[in-house]
């Protein structure tokens, strides 16, 4: 599974990194990306969904399935 | 319905509410206390409420209008973001306070392109990153507030616990002296509790907290600290310094934004603890609920709405807005509404599918959610830890708040240490 937070749309509410630290960094005005170049590492699928399903600028995609 | 001088910002009492869609009152007890079934009944028959009560205000109800409202700037302008407009004489002082010196409390009260720069001034000391150098402070903090009432068998959650931290957290971000941080927390309080009501507190009150934080700049101009208000003596917006009013205004937002918002999410959290044991049950069994339980706490008790006015003429939905007009930000409604969320109107600990606005959505997202966050998880762990059962006492003492920030003022309840 691959990930990638939309730059235009992120707006830096964190939460992608709240709950899912392992699968994002966030810079200092709160601009998410995907860590590992959106590759999410096996097991932490259900951590990706979770952060997709609670963005509330709907800026995280999945861009590959598996 | 008779009508009403929009400028008569008069409270109504004694004046019951005729019809919510075209009449409603932000300040009316029972919606204060639990406004989810106004909500769900204006979703179905006139989903943007109308009311000519406290100056004049739409009222959407539904996640879809709030968001493109939030998208709206500066159509629908952030220069005016209080819900309960200021007595007259505030209003003018503050008006004439503007025209001199510009925004009074950049960001939250700026439009675009002014807005930009002074949010991402202030975003750096509130990433992520930079709230956990607080956790240490704010854990020994709520260790030391359980220490003083833990012994007794009780304590009131809101005001011996919730509404101590989120004051003396920011007191030490910003760099304020310990040692008078118990009489800063009363000017606070001053402000944002009867000041509400009372303008003269709130005009005293407000007067004392500038002049504090103008003697702090003072203190500072021959040595820095590693402070959030020496880090704005140093700043720069677009190549220039900030003037002493800028920083005064940016340290009085911080205390005004993050101060009543944050200790009511902290209450409704432990209130909802304290009557629901089920839920009080499963997070002593299963920690690994945190996350998930802070943001589904964070959007079922939503605390905060914030105003925008209508700068030109706007129309969503069957709503036609005219400028000078006002509309509330109703982000608490939006996070119950069934379009989005499953099972809106109850509490689901694991909830996944969780897109809640409680800290806005679009340019004007709260800068402070992190500390926020930070605060509630300690405030929540710390107490699940040191206190082993407890309950609402006394459920018919409990005393709700409301208008701007919404959340309980009175939380008698029953300890037992662990
Ligand atoms: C649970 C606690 C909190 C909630 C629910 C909350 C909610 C909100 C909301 C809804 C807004 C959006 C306003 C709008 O769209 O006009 C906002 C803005 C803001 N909040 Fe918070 N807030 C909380 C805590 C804090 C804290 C702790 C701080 C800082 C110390 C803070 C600082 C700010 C600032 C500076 C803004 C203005 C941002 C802007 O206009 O760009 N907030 N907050
Ligand atoms: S939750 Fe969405 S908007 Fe927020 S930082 Fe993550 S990607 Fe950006």
């Amino acid at each position: 599974m691959r990930i990638c937070v939309d730059a235009e749309k992120c707006e830096g509410h964190n939460r992608c990194f709240a709950l899912a630290p392992e699968l994002f960094e966030v810079d200092d005005l709160g601009l998410a990306k995907a860590l590992n170049d959106g590759r999410v590492p096996p097991g932490l699928e259900d951590k990706a969904d979770l952060a997709i399903a609670n963005c509330p600028e709907f800026a995280i995609r999945i861009v590959e399935e598996d | 319905m008779t009508e009403r001088d929009p400028r008569d910002m008069r409270p109504r009492e004694g004046c019951p509410v005729q019809d919510w869609a075209t009449d409603f009152d932000v300040m009316d007890p029972d919606y204060i206390k639990d406004p989810a079934p106004v909500w769900r009944d204006l979703r179905e028959r006139c989903p943007i409420a109308h009311t000519t009560r406290w100056g004049g205000a739409w009222l959407p109800t539904t996640y879809a209008d709030v968001r493109d409202m939030a998208r709206a700037a500066p159509t629908l302008s952030n220069r005016s973001p209080g819900v309960i407009p200021p007595a007259p004489e505030l209003r003018e002082m503050l008006i004439a306070e503007v025209k001199e010196f510009g925004s009074e409390l950049p960001p939250i009260s700026s439009d675009a392109p002014e807005h930009k720069p002074f949010k991402q001034l202030i975003l750096p000391l509130f990433s992520p990153h930079a709230v956990e150098r607080y956790r240490p402070f704010t854990e020994q903090l709520a260790n030391d507030l359980i220490d003083r009432f833990i012994a007794t068998g009780k304590a009131d959650a809101a005001v011996d616990y919730a509404q101590q931290i989120p004051p003396r957290v920011i007191a030490h971000i910003i760099g304020i002296d310990p040692a008078r941080a118990d009489e800063f927390v009363e000017w606070v309080r001053g402000v944002l509790e009867e000041g509400q009501t009372n303008p003269e507190a709130r005009m005293a009150n407000r007067r004392h907290i500038r002049d504090f934080f103008q003697a702090m700049i003072d203190e500072r101009r021959d040595g820095l600290r590693d402070d959030a208000i020496s880090a704005l003596m140093t700043a720069e917006v677009e190549g220039k310094r900030l003037s002493d009013y800028t920083i005064v205004g940016v340290c009085y937002l911080l205390l005004v934004a993050g101060i009543d918002t944050t200790w009511s999410s902290i209450g409704a959290a432990l209130w909802h603890f304290g009557m629901t044991e089920s839920d009080r049950k499963r997070m002593y069994a299963e920690p690994d609920l945190y996350p998930t339980a802070i943001e589904e706490l964070l959007r079922f008790y939503s605390p905060v709405v914030m105003a925008r006015r209508v700068l030109e003429p706007v129309a969503f939905g069957a709503a036609e807005m005219a400028p000078g007009e006002k509309v509330i930000m109703n982000f608490p409604a939006a996070n119950r509404d069934p379009a989005v969320f499953e099972q809106p109107d109850e509490v689901v600990l694991d909830r996944t599918h969780n897109r809640h606005i409680a800290f806005g959505v679009g340019i004007h997202r709260c800068a402070g959610s992190n500390l926020a966050r930070m605060e509630m998880d300690v405030a929540l762990r710390v107490w699940f830890q040191r206190i082993g059962d407890f309950a609402v006492s006394d459920p018919d003492a409990v005393r709700w708040a409301g208008g701007q920030v919404r959340g309980p003022r009175i939380v008698p309840m029953r300890v037992t240490a662990a």
